[in-house]
């Protein structure tokens, strides 16, 4: 560790932790509402994790340990750099445990096995203001969460269902916290909304180059926007993890080979090799679904996977997570 | 001793990681109002400011924010050369111009609602108001509910600034504007962000 004394403790100097900081405390006491901040320039593109770099730089301390998911997986690029960048400039303890993690940094996933009080989850948000594609003035949407105006977010809502017969929205699925914002859960699968409302871990959103930070504080009322015709539900899937056999969990499908072979497994790596590894679970021994072609297109219709969604992928979506 | 040297002494022995110890206390505060958060004394600063509220400022300010004192702490120099030295924060001329406003004396203070608010459109450009108490079991009692808290919680803060109560009800009723307060007592501290409520006082 000769290369930490190079750097401040985890990497951002005194002054932008404290700037930082007092952000967090804002976002706490003020839930969903986006307190701006002088978000700085990481070693890393925006794209990759710079606000939720520097909001995990700014509370992180030499005991905590740290787990880093993009998707739910510990072991894909943006999760591996941002475990290494706090290894070496923070020399903090690194797991991909869920459950012995004290700050969890998330790229677009709410981890399977349930949070506890004292964890702290910081999301990556790409695009903090659930308006902004709805109303691109900065202004306006500012007033309009001023006056607390999200009219137009169910006139959305109701498009979807004029157009598609249900509300189509699938991730980034907007919510109201405490019976006042409006607030984007970051584009996490709608499927993780319900782990949101009333979660005993603080939730902290960091988004670098939007320059916001908000919060959810423990036991807070995160509630997702719905019809009384058209209730908020969150995506079923007809199969079980195809490798650990686990149902009720959001999975992603993985494509075998050019014949139409696929299999769905767990989106959380941790949670998947948790369950193999224990004997008692009942295993499925890597069953692949329609693999070799038979039954190949039958059960991916009616599964909503992030390539299968009814609507168009927007501007800032996917990889371009903050 | 004085002042020159008074300012000087009793900052943090290791910058970062108290400054990194002392906010994670306060922002766990924050996040479950009514738990009390030990804070071991890391801060000496000079009387009447308590080693609690020296070390919530010495995390928490700098030349960014202006921080307001109250009439007794107005009067001590070293407590303002202290302040100085470790921070560099300015002295805000008026509540509503502060950032940060420490309280020795909460009993006398002015108005919560003399302090800045913040807007509408930025309810985040509020005041903080860090408030020294002797410790927080022996006062009144508090019941508490809201965000962070499961079912209710329990502070009972001695010596609170008059009508708090009502003054509190006010403060949740301007939300998403209003100030929040950090509770400084000796060893440890608690807060009260705005969207706390206070459901009875017993008295």
């Amino acid at each position: 560790m000769t290369d930490i004394a190079t750097y401040n403790f985890a990497y951002l100097d005194e002054q932008t932790k404290r700037m930082i900081r007092r952000a967090i405390l804002k976002g706490i006491a003020i839930p969903g509402y986006q307190v701006p901040f002088a978000s700085r320039e990481m070693p890393m593109p925006y794209g990759w994790g710079t606000g939720g770099v520097q909001v995990t730089a700014s509370i992180i301390g030499p005991d905590d340990v740290l787990k880093v998911i993009d998707q739910g997986a510990d072991d894909t690029t943006n999760a591996v750099s941002i475990r290494a960048f706090f290894r070496k400039v923070a020399n903090v303890a690194v797991t991909t445990d869920t459950a012995t993690a004290t700050i969890i940094q998330t790229r677009h996933r709410i981890p399977e096995h349930p949070l506890t009080a004292g964890q702290v989850l910081v999301f990556q948000v790409p695009i903090p203001e659930p308006l902004r594609f709805l109303e691109p003035r900065e202004t306006e949407t500012r007033k309009m969460h001023a006056l607390e105006e999200y009219g137009l977010m169910h006139v959305k809502l109701y498009e979807d269902i004029a157009r598609h017969g249900r509300i189509a929205t699938t991730y980034a699925y907007p919510v109201k916290v405490e019976g006042r914002y409006v607030m984007d859960p970051s584009p996490t699968p709608k499927f993780d909304n319900p782990k949101m409302h009333r979660s005993p871990a603080l939730q902290l959103f960091g988004a670098g180059r939007e320059k916001r930070i908000y919060a959810v504080p423990p036991f807070t009322d995160v509630v997702s926007l719905d019809f009384e015709d058209h209730p908020f539900e969150v995506q079923a899937f007809d199969q079980p993890c195809a490798l650990c056999g686990a149902g009720n969990v959001y999975l992603d499908e993985v494509i075998l080979d050019d014949h139409g072979g696929h299999m769905f497994v767990c989106s959380d790596t941790d949670h998947c090799e948790k369950r193999r590894a224990d004997s008692t679970s009942p295993s499925w021994g890597g069953r692949a679904e329609g693999a070799g072609g038979e039954n190949g297109q039958s059960s991916l219709s009616s599964i909503p996977t992030p390539a299968l969604r009814a609507d168009p992928p927007h501007k800032g979506e996917g990889k371009e997570a903050e | 001793m004085d002042i020159a040297t008074q300012s000087i002494d009793g900052g943090f022995a290791e910058p970062v990681f108290n400054a990194q110890a002392v906010f994670r206390a306060i922002m766990d505060a924050m996040a479950r109002p009514g738990t009390v958060q030990p804070l071991p004394q890391r801060a000496r600063p000079p009387a009447p400011l308590s080693a609690t509220a020296g070390a919530v400022a010495l995390s928490l300010c700098d030349n960014d924010t202006p921080v307001w004192l109250d009439q007794p702490l107005q009067a001590e120099a070293a407590v303002k050369a202290w302040l100085g030295f470790h921070t560099g924060a300015p002295s805000a001329n008026t509540p509503a111009d502060a950032h940060f406003a420490l309280i020795v004396n909460p009993k006398e203070m002015a108005a919560l609602d003399g302090f800045a608010q913040g807007t509408q459109e930025y309810p985040d450009r509020s005041t903080t108001l860090i408030l020294l108490v002797d410790d927080l079991a022996s006062g009144p009692s508090l019941l508490l509910e809201g965000p962070g808290i499961e079912k209710t919680s329990m502070i009972a803060p001695p010596g609170m600034p008059r009508h708090f109560v009502e003054q509190w009800k006010q403060n949740t009723q301007r939300f998403p504007r209003g100030v929040d307060i950090i509770l400084a007592a000796p060893g440890s501290l608690a807060c009260l962000p705005r969207t706390t409520r206070i459901k009875t006082m017993e008295a």
